[in-house]
């Protein structure tokens, strides 16, 4: 008999503590999946975050750093400076990259390192109890925006893959979501290509991946990748804004 | 091995290259420049790695990675810069990651000015950031001193897994003198470091370098852990310089540039055939306590000279144990005290007696 699913090698055999319906689960799945593929598992680095995705260097079975809030780009900087040869991913959300990390990120992007970055848009900070986050949506309401994000008070959310694109040091910026199977799947070839863009070393990689949180967000997983459909992909548009081609 | 003439702040530049240090992320602050001045043409000449990081905050999470993979790393600021590393001086205290942060100290607080202060002891010897964690903490009075602790700050780092401050000011950093180098320190310390997480290339289980333990079982384990390599830093590694001491009745005790002042002192009222002596702490953390006790048993009082308010007078007071009265003389705000006044200010306690 013929095994035709498995779990993939980068992974490590255990239960996850992500709530049921959550899609980390499935992003987790395809960065391993992409490091199987390119057969790259011993050589690959993971930086984990601060947030629901701080125990991601556990479920990844490769080498790993826990970063503080914001801050794992600097941490991958200098793992990779010291290991050029290595592949270095870090794995990021929301508040982390997009709010306290924002000098971080746009540093090691503006200087063109050689890392991926796996950025996790759930709209929502999840592991500290459904906070608004810089990627929550106009009216979108949260634990401290109840009657939904106000424009007046709050600003607008941001577009980090947009903004990165036009820094002559990145080389691969893509948005994907992971909310039906055709997204799921155009998710993991752009995740594959940011690795790939490493590993040819041609400067830096990121991949943006629309997520939910059916928990802070009040409902049912279903209802909840209904809602990223319609809610998040207008606003948070999905394609490749850099690929390595255009880089100078 | 020749005798050459060397700035402060280079010598501590110079110095790290030769005890094996390739790696140095920083972000500019006065007074240290000619640190990274130096390094940026010096590192790359080595097969090196100089990087401007986009800030302090950038520069010890890069040397949080750097020291992560097992390289000897260093970054270097000013009292403002090094209140911004704290978050990430708590992380690589509490990831147990071994690297050298120095510490040229400027007037504080905020932007204070930036001349030469002693005013950050207390944040460099209580750990500084969160959490229960200590630094190893040097002080060099001199250009050589510098060469000699860099060296060993690397070794002491490596050895114990802790990060090393290495802690001056304006006048050191800024100062000329002849200095004997290395053109290669033997380090003592283990070359492999099996915990550094570098990929695992076929070592068979993974590393992880965090300082995250979810358990809180776990979590108390880990600082009695740390505790008792404080505990045996603590027993073994206190340094100092005893300056006529012998005979000793007053006991000046002073640190890094206040000390060479204070030297000038005890020389004044030796001369008079006064008995004055200094004790110069050279380990800031661990603090030299065992001598300082000892000598209380001897002396009548105690002056503790600083260019800060008064700091390191708690850990004199603590060693002292209130054997005898201590009492302090300072300058602030990027005054240097004047060895004119500290001789009146020493002489008022020889006339109590």
């Amino acid at each position: 008999m013929r095994k035709v699913f498995a779990r993939p090698k980068s992974m490590k055999d255990m239960p996850m503590h992500y709530c049921p319906g959550c899609t980390h689960g499935i992003i987790h799945r395809l960065i391993a999946e992409a490091i199987d593929e390119l057969n790259v598992f011993e050589q690959t680095i993971v930086v984990a975050p601060v947030g629901c995705s701080v125990f991601c260097c556990d479920y990844f079975d490769c080498d790993a750093y826990g970063a503080s809030h914001g801050r794992a780009p600097a941490v991958a900087t200098g793992v990779k400076r010291v290991l050029p040869d290595k592949i270095v991913f870090t794995y990021q959300g929301d508040g982390d990259l997009a709010a306290i990390g924002t000098s971080e990120i746009v540093h090691a992007a503006a200087r063109g390192e050689k890392i991926t970055v796996i950025f996790v848009n759930n709209a929502i900070y999840a592991m500290t109890g459904g906070q608004m986050a810089p990627t929550t949506l106009l009216g979108q309401v949260t634990t401290t925006t109840p009657k939904g994000r106000e424009k007046e008070l709050n600003g607008s959310p941001i577009k980090m893959s947009e903004m990165l694109s036009v820094l002559d040091g990145s080389a691969y910026i893509a948005r994907v979501s992971v909310h039906n199977p055709a997204g799921i799947f155009k998710a993991k070839k752009a995740i594959k290509t940011a690795f790939e863009t490493q590993i040819s070393g041609k400067g830096f990689s990121m991949v943006e991946v629309l997520s939910t949180c059916p928990t802070n967000w009040g409902m049912t997983p279903l209802k909840a990748l209904k809602w990223l459909e319609e809610n998040m992909i207008p606003y948070y548009p999905l394609g490749e804004f850099k690929t390595p081609t255009e880089v100078v | 091995m020749a005798k050459i003439l060397m700035k402060g702040n280079e010598a501590i530049g110079e110095g790290a290259i030769r005890a094996g240090c390739k790696y140095f992320f920083g972000y500019p602050i006065t007074p240290q420049s000619e640190l990274p001045h130096y390094l940026a043409k010096r590192l790359p000449e080595v097969g090196g790695v100089y990087l401007q990081a986009e800030s302090e905050i950038g520069s010890i999470n890069m040397v949080y990675g750097a020291a992560g993979a097992g390289a000897r790393v260093m970054t270097s600021s000013s009292g403002p810069g090094i209140s911004l590393m704290q978050e990430g001086i708590s992380y690589l205290a509490g990831a147990e990651l071994p690297c050298v942060i120095v510490n040229i100290v400027r007037g504080g607080p905020g932007l204070g000015n930036i001349a030469p202060a002693q005013s950050d002891y207390w944040q460099a010897t209580r750990g500084g950031g969160h959490g229960d964690y200590q630094l190893i903490v040097l002080a060099p009075d001199s250009v050589q001193e510098i060469i000699d602790l860099i060296n060993k700050a690397f070794d002491l780092a490596d050895n114990y897994r802790i990060p090393v401050m290495l802690l001056g000011d304006g006048v050191l950093g800024q100062m000329m003198e002849p200095v004997i180098i290395e053109d290669q320190y033997e380090t003592k310390a283990p070359k492999e470091k099996k915990w550094a997480s570098t990929g695992r290339m076929g070592r068979g289980s993974k590393n992880l370098v965090t300082s995250l333990h979810i358990v809180p079982e776990d979590l108390e384990k880990h600082n009695i852990k740390l505790a008792a390599k404080h505990e045996e830093i603590s027993r073994s590694e206190q340094i100092w310089e005893e300056y006529n001491t012998k005979d000793a009745r007053l006991i000046l005790v002073a640190y890094g540039t206040t000390a060479r002042v204070c030297k000038a002192v005890v020389d004044m009222f030796r001369e008079e055939g006064m008995p004055v002596g200094l004790l110069r702490p050279v380990t800031l953390w661990p603090f030299p306590s065992q001598i300082l006790n000892s000598l209380a048993d001897q002396a009548d009082n105690f002056l503790a000279v600083e260019m800060s308010m008064g700091q390191m007078i708690d850990d004199v007071r603590l060693a002292v144990n209130g054997k005898k009265p201590i009492h302090f003389y300072g300058r602030s705000g990027g005054m240097l005290p004047v060895a004119r006044d500290i001789y009146q200010e020493a002489q008022k306690l020889l006339m109590e007696e």
